[in-house]
């Protein structure tokens, strides 16, 4: 599975803000810390805005902040607002459902994706911020 | 002021509680269902079976029942939890993250290593709750058809 930039970068920028929902960040602070483009990352802030999962903070010391619910919002929430993760066979007689080899081929990938969302449906931001904290601590420990 | 929750083995009474919170079994197979779960679980004491209620006062809030099971298709004993359940309104307060720690320590008495269990993938609350408690995908794969 690869997911699309504007997906991982959706990512990187709500687990920034929800691991802190006092926090404020400008789109900037963030693509600095995770050496992402700010120019992308805009574009991506102006989605999450619109979902409700992050609000502008206007002013000085203004920037983006948190506004979702972190123990009911899961990872393929945020994903799915930029993609559909639905696997496509880039053949010419995709779609044609009287082809049975197509058929099975299709049947096959969309296990695959149904195997994927569940697994990505299933991590709220809350659990994912618990275990990137673990994290950071076996990194501290380790230095 | 939150009650106090405490976590105890079922006795052979807590039967109308534990059906009255389980919210997955079909209407009319609930007592013939139950019944055997209690007889198998509750009556029969045995160590690596546990059925496990979480007490408020002296209310019954919640359920969690597990067993060892051992070399399905060459599984190392290893602990199963096959049925949890918290009464909707006292959600979001650890009981079944205490329910849950508690069967894990048994199981672990009972000398597991490995705790498994299985959910419905539509059934995003409960995937995240275990999710939550740090389970993840393991090695086994559940596979299903419809038998004609």
């Amino acid at each position: 599975m690869k997911l699309n930039k504007a997906s991982l970068f959706a990512l990187i920028a709500v687990l920034e803000l929800a691991s802190d929902t006092e926090k404020q960040l400008s789109t900037t602070d963030i693509a600095q810390k995770h050496g992402i483009s700010t120019h992308h990352l805009a574009k991506v802030m102006r989605n999450l805005t619109h979902a409700g999962l992050v609000q502008a903070v206007r002013g000085a010391g203004g920037g983006y902040r948190f506004s979702g619910n972190v123990r009911r919002t899961t990872l393929l929430d945020v994903i799915q607002l930029f993609e559909t993760l639905e696997s496509e066979l880039d053949v010419p007689n995709w779609g044609n459902d009287g082809d049975p080899i197509i058929g099975e081929l299709q049947s096959i990938t969309s296990e695959i994706d149904n195997l994927t969302k569940a697994v990505l449906d299933t991590i709220t931001l809350a659990t994912a911020l618990k275990n990137t904290r673990i994290r950071a601590e076996l990194i501290a420990n380790q230095a | 002021m939150k009650e106090q929750i405490s976590i105890r083995n079922a006795i052979a009474s807590d039967l109308e509680a534990v059906i009255s919170l389980d919210q997955w079994a079909p209407h009319e197979e609930k007592p013939d269902y139950w019944s055997s779960v209690f007889d198998h679980y509750v009556r029969r004491d045995k160590s690596d079976r546990l059925f496990l209620v979480a007490e408020s006062g002296s209310r019954v809030v919640g359920f969690i029942i597990g067993e060892v099971r051992a070399w399905e298709f060459g599984s190392p004993p290893c602990g199963w939890v096959f049925a949890l359940a918290v009464c909707p309104e006292c959600r979001q307060s650890g009981i079944g993250q205490q329910m849950f720690e508690e069967i894990s320590n048994r199981l672990k008495q009972a000398g597991v290593s490995t705790v498994r269990t299985m959910v419905n993938r539509d059934d995003k609350l409960t995937l995240s709750f275990f999710r939550g408690l740090g389970l993840c995908t393991g090695k086994y794969l559940e596979l299903e058809k419809q038998i004609d």
